[in-house]
């Protein structure tokens, strides 16, 4: 019996795909997602919109938290490490959590490197905004990719960015021919087998999420669209129906718009149903412009 | 020509169309009770047994697919698909089709990082090892009348089976190069 191999790590990945991942604060939550319809949650101490207000210093979340989202869900939970922190990755793996997210949403803890994710049991997901990132993490271990987008804005547009971005650099390695790849691989600051792997099936090597600003179902439907695999929700969910005046009322118009961003990412070529699923969903989280933030408030940009 | 459909509410479903698309069969992504009648045999692929569950009761796929598989229709569940088709589960949630005679245990060997692979001897594949992918998998945890075990862990836990033509894997076949379950399973489609 073999654990741990990249089959598995992977593998769990494609079991999620055509799904949705819902970031959650507390068991509560969870429960909520579950119900919904998500394929797994992100059990966070601050939904990234909190992350972005509150500013300091964002850390891995309190065990006890995590274990609280694990014991109320059967579905798999997924927790965020910062960007180079192995001792963060480590306690998450001891707790048993089903994924690690190598966030960019954290504070990172290393400059220059990311963790070494074939030291681990557990598989990794990290973020991405062009192919030799995306190409570099793959070569560190991580199992599973996507898209950084911005997070916590509700803005969709670094989302569709980062996803055209890699595609594009995609169709152009697919053009070239194999004596132009190792040009190719160092102006991409990535490892020349992944991308002859690359040149080969015309595809990432791991299955690719949207992240980052999705924020209502036909934008999780846009990014299944643009070729991603499925989609993470952050504050879309859980950061709407603020002003509502009731708990009541609030959790109605979040779950509300849980379900019917599961169903639009389901149903994502069949605009009736997203014309359906799109009615009458209650207020939205609080967005901001991505392209209105300062350089220094950008999340997107952390990771290397 | 048959056409083989593949439940593609959450999960696996391209992995399994391209194991058909290597075994020169036609595939077709299924997600409304309408697609379910334009083909002639059907696989559950892996994912989430609750969201594949919840997106079924929401579409009402289920009492469709069940009349098929009354009728005839040949179908086939990988990890989360044997928990749709199970007779009953262990846990309240989800609520499984109750198509095929077993009681079965969700994520039963544990979270993510009990993943494993095993090489399991299948006789009705022949006497070369299939190398058998479990992710969070479940495992079936009794066996009822007119199931036949077609596959076991050392320790004796039943991981395949098949009851008529309904048939259930704990694994993904569909995550590995070996087509010899799928081809089994396609045999089916001549005789119905």
């Amino acid at each position: 019996m073999l654990t741990g191999t990249w089959r598995t790590k992977a593998g769990l990945a494609q079991m999620l795909k055509g799904g949705v991942i819902m970031d959650v604060v507390n068991a509560e939550q969870a429960k909520i997602a579950e119900e919904a319809g998500a394929c797994a949650v992100m059990a966070l101490e601050r939904v990234p919109a909190d992350i972005r207000a509150s500013g300091g210093v964002a850390r891995m979340s309190d065990p006890q938290r995590i274990r609280e989202i694990m014991a109320a869900v059967t579905i798999p939970v997924m927790a965020k490490c910062r960007i180079g922190h192995f001792v963060e990755a480590q306690i998450l793996q001891a707790l048993g959590v089903d994924y690690i997210d190598e966030s960019e949403v954290l504070t990172p803890a290393d400059e220059e490197n990311h963790v070494w994710k074939h030291d681990f049991t557990v598989p990794f997901v990290c973020g991405c905004r062009d192919l030799g990132e995306a190409l570099r993490r793959i070569a560190e271990g991580a199992a599973m990719m996507r898209t950084k987008g911005e997070a916590g804005t509700g803005d969709v547009v670094e989302a569709v960015r980062h996803m055209r971005t890699v595609q594009k650099s995609i169709r152009h390695i697919q053009s070239l021919r194999e004596d132009e790849l190792m040009a190719e691989a160092k102006a991409l600051g990535a490892p020349i087998d992944l991308v002859q792997e690359v040149h080969r099936t015309g595809r990432l090597p791991v299955v690719n999420f949207a992240a980052g600003g999705i924020a209502t179902p036909a934008d999780a439907a846009l990014m299944m669209q643009l070729g991603v695999d499925g989609v993470f929700v952050g504050s879309g969910i859980f950061k709407a129906g603020q002003n509502e005046k009731t708990e009541i009322k609030k959790i109605e118009v979040q779950t509300r718009i849980a379900r019917a961003i599961v169903e639009a990412t389901t149903h994502h070529n069949n605009p009736d149903v997203l014309a359906r699923v799109s009615e009458g969903l209650g207020e939205p989280m609080l967005s901001v412009a991505a392209r209105g933030l300062k350089q220094e408030e950008l999340l997107a940009v952390r990771g290397w | 020509m048959a056409r083989v459909g593949v439940l593609a509410l959450q999960g696996d479903f391209a992995e399994h169309l391209q194991v058909l698309k290597d075994l020169e069969v036609e595939g077709v992504e299924v997600r409304l009770p309408q697609d379910l009648e334009k083909v002639d045999a059907l696989i559950i692929p892996g994912g989430e047994s609750t969201t594949i569950c919840r997106l079924m009761d929401l579409y009402h796929v289920g009492e469709p697919l069940k009349a098929r598989v009354h009728a005839g229709m040949p179908v086939w569940g990988t990890c989360a698909g044997m928990i749709v088709l199970a007779g009953a589960l262990t846990e309240d949630r989800p609520k499984p089709l109750g198509l095929v005679n077993i009681v079965v245990t969700r994520n039963a060997f544990g979270r993510q990082t009990d993943s494993f692979e095993e090489d399991l001897h299948i006789p009705a594949l022949g006497d070369e090892p299939f190398r058998a992918v479990f992710i969070r998998a479940p495992s079936i945890r009794r066996v009822g009348e007119g199931v036949e075990v077609m596959a076991s862990l050392p320790n004796g836990t039943p991981v395949a089976a098949r009851q008529g033509h309904i048939l259930v894997t704990a694994f993904h076949p569909e995550l590995t190069n070996d087509t010899r379950l799928h081809a089994y399973f396609l045999q089916w489609l001549n005789k119905g």
